[in-house]
């Protein structure tokens, strides 16, 4: 059915059609209009059999989504940034005991500066934490992302985070395709457990393991992801099948089969990404692109086979590794290991900052052009960093830096 | 009862000690642990140290809750000793279903337990959380405190060895005045944890208004069995704050736990108490009630004030005070009839 919804009621709904059995909930900011949609549809009885819990602090609800999902129960969470690091304890452990919870991430910065906008800082603190990371390029994948999610998360016995941008995703009113509850229950069978707490088979879930065996169920983790590597293009395809549009799969590629350049990000940049190609595919570049879904398990093999037809690519990334560069384009060069492509870094929208057709297409010319640095920050206010650089060289107690910027830049009143 | 599986079956090894209790008394009368048909849900062979207290209160009280429940009881475990000396890879000493996460969380992770079995339609299983008390009134408190708010339908069941034992002996917020641990050594001007600090978690729990809070000691094995009885005929939020001598963090002889948890009641240090709804219902009296300074001398920790001297006299008197004021409190010391 079609709709015209908000991302987080759009997510929300797909849970429900997911017969969610534990729900936790705790409101941060951008996700909470996804868990007060589930709590409105638990309470009115859309969602049925389902326990809704207001939990105290996000290591509380996946702590409690633990508890639930090794209970046998299908059980879900979601959370933003300071909520993600909050809860990192329990997100790692969750991944070690290998259970199938399925969590929201609704992107956005991590603090400090405290900021409520989009990036990936948060969901890249995590990459390591053995959770297999999706990230939806509109809302409609981020609602076919979810019920993609839960089957591929009860089949490999691993968490699955589904990557949402915060406010460009979740707050945007877009129209979306809501499947029917027998084309979901076609598509993701009950929950069977492969590990559960059951009074007629007694088990100890959670015990101690020393050097002699913790090197093999780590590597254990690691092929969990491998497999999921396999399953993600069948799922999907069997998705397609049973609800008739394309979602999921480990990347989407975008008129890249000639292309010289090659741009490359996650989540809904990809849209702008689209139509700045499209203008200068217009304009006789060659220039395509690749949308990743599949963040972690990161298929490097299927995108070494596309991204070495380039001549260059280009990585827009919503994160900074403070003392590297971006993440995503390390990942890339790994992808790319013994091949010369040069692999550009740009460092984009951080904090919310908008990325821009005008900024990318700029930055793509300049690859076009061989101009482009390895490492480019769009849109950085130079003028802005160089101040408080001077401010900070003149005196030893120079202050908060974000005041110093925000006074700066005018936002608070200037010290007399 | 059902039938227990063979391997489960208790040898009575304990004969002749107090812990077994005694089984000339009549069958209704009799402790869980003295029964041939106890469940050993925590079976022998972990790895405890020799006379651990909280190996001892952990299964009398799972035991218990197994025969209040028809053997119905899932268990989650906080990290700590516990959960080290019961689960070393590739063994388990758990003979019940059983899940360790995280040292913070095992509140919260039951909260989930016991919201999924409400889900699948088997509400007749019940759930147990366990911690030390680091793993309760530190690190877990946040997730205990919600746990309690939402009245979940969860038994929380803190051993309480009075400090981290299991990464070598240093001070929580249950540790008591002037014990030295490895954090606050006996050395400088005040020797050992200082007065004014630290919380009383029973009657934090208490605060939370649910429907059962108790103490009990592993030296009081018929009260102990009593009052985790009890607390499974309640549902919603549940906690018993067990008192379990760590001979290695406290400094006593292994042979001696039961006596040394028995001096700490009997001077009215650790009460025995139950509470409904936030109100004191019971105590256990104390009949001949001992000095404090008879239940410190029986440990190192304490050792530093045995040296004399008016600073130490001061101390034990404020320690004396404390007691007092237990006693005073939950009506310890009764006037016979």
């Amino acid at each position: 059915m079609l709709k015209q919804i908000e991302g987080s009621r759009a997510v929300a709904e797909a849970i429900g059609l997911c017969r969610p059995e534990v729900i936790c909930a705790y409101p941060i900011t951008p996700q909470t209009h996804i868990v007060e949609g589930l709590s409105e549809l638990v309470r009115e009885g859309v969602i049925e059999n389902c326990e809704y819990i207001n939990v105290e602090s996000e290591f509380a609800a996946l702590s409690v989504a633990i508890g639930a999902s090794a209970a046998g129960a299908r059980s879900y969470t979601a959370t933003s940034s300071q909520g993600l690091l909050f809860m990192a304890e329990a997100v790692y452990n969750a991944a070690g005991l290998g259970l199938p919870i399925v969590m929201t991430l609704g992107n956005r910065a991590i603090g400090a500066p405290i900021n409520i906008w989009n990036d990936h800082s948060d969901s890249m603190a995590m990459r390591d934490s053995g959770w297999i990371q999706l990230h939806a390029e509109n809302n409609q994948e981020a609602l076919d992302l979810h019920i993609l999610a839960f089957r591929l998360a009860e089949e490999v016995s691993c968490p699955v985070m589904v990557n949402v941008d915060g406010f460009i995703l979740t707050h945007a009113y877009e129209r979306v395709d809501l499947p029917r509850q027998e084309q979901v229950d076609a598509f993701l069978p009950p929950y069977e457990p492969v590990q559960v707490l059951d009074l007629a088979d007694p088990v100890s879930i959670g015990a101690m393991v020393g050097p002699d065996a913790f090197a093999e169920v780590r590597y254990l983790a690691h092929y969990k992801q491998l497999m999921a590597l396999e399953r993600i293009p069948v799922l999907s395809a069997d998705f397609r099948e049973k609800f008739g549009r394309e979602s999921g799969g480990l990347f989407h590629s975008y008129r890249c089969d000639d292309a010289e350049v090659v741009v490359i990000a996650l989540g809904s940049v990809n849209g702008t990404i689209k139509d700045v190609i499209d203008e200068m595919r217009s304009g006789g570049y060659k220039i395509g692109s690749i949308s990743i879904t599949s963040f972690r398990p990161f298929p490097l093999v299927a995108l070494r086979e596309v991204l070495s037809r380039a001549r260059k690519l280009v990585v827009v990334e919503k994160n900074l590794a403070v003392g590297l560069g971006g993440i995503l384009s390390s990942n890339i060069r790994m992808a790319l290991r013994g091949l010369v492509q040069p692999v550009h870094t740009v460092i984009a929208g951080l904090g919310g900052r908008p990325i821009t057709m005008k900024s990318l297409a700029e930055v793509f010319h300049k690859a076009f052009k061989n101009e482009l640095e390895d490492t480019h920050y769009l849109d950085l206010d130079w003028n802005a960093i160089n101040r408080e650089l001077d401010r900070s060289r003149a005196a030893r107690r120079s202050g908060p830096i974000a005041e110093n910027i925000l006074r700066d830049l005018g936002g608070i009143e200037k010290r007399a | 009862m059902e039938e227990m599986p063979r391997e489960q079956q208790v040898k009575f090894y304990q004969k002749g000690t107090y812990t077994v209790g005694n089984r000339l008394v009549n069958a209704k009368s009799r402790a869980v642990q003295s029964s041939i048909t106890r469940n050993n849900s925590l079976t022998s062979g972990h790895r405890a140290c020799q006379g651990c207290g909280e190996a001892l209160g952990a299964r009398y009280a799972i035991d218990a809750a197994m025969r209040a429940c028809n053997n119905r009881v899932m268990a989650v475990n906080a990290t700590g000793c516990l959960e080290v000396f019961t689960t070393p890879y590739p063994e388990t000493s758990w003979q019940i279903p059983w899940l360790h996460s995280l040292f913070g969380n095992a509140a919260a992770v039951a909260t989930g337990v016991a919201a999924a079995t409400r889900v699948k339609g088997k509400p007749e299983i019940r759930i147990i959380a366990q911690g030390g008390d680091g793993g309760t009134t530190d690190i877990g408190f946040g997730c205990l405190s919600g746990m309690f708010e939402r009245n979940d339908d969860v038994l929380y069941i803190c051993y309480d060895n009075e400090g981290y034992m299991n990464t070598g002996v240093q001070r929580s917020s249950a540790t008591p005045p002037t014990a030295r641990t490895a954090t606050t050594p006996a050395v400088g001007k005040e020797p050992g944890n200082v007065f004014g600090t630290g919380k009383n978690l029973p009657r934090i729990a208490m605060a939370h208004g649910i429907p059962y809070v108790a103490t009990a000691s592993v030296a009081a094995l018929h009260d102990l069995e009593a009052k985790v009885t009890k607390a499974m005929s309640f549902r919603g939020a549940r906690y018993i704050h067990i008192q379990v001598p760590c001979p290695l963090g406290w400094g006593s002889s292994p042979a001696s736990t039961i006596n040394v948890a028995r001096l700490s009641v009997k001077c009215g240090l650790f009460p025995l108490f139950e509470a409904e709804r936030g109100e004191v219902t019971s105590s256990v009296p104390i009949r001949n009630p001992i000095p404090v300074i008879d239940f410190l001398r029986t440990q190192r920790r304490f050792a530093h004030l045995m040296k004399g001297g008016e600073e130490n006299e001061r101390k034990i008197a404020k320690l004396q005070a404390i007691a007092d004021e237990n006693i005073r409190r939950y009506n310890l010391v009764r006037k016979e009839v």
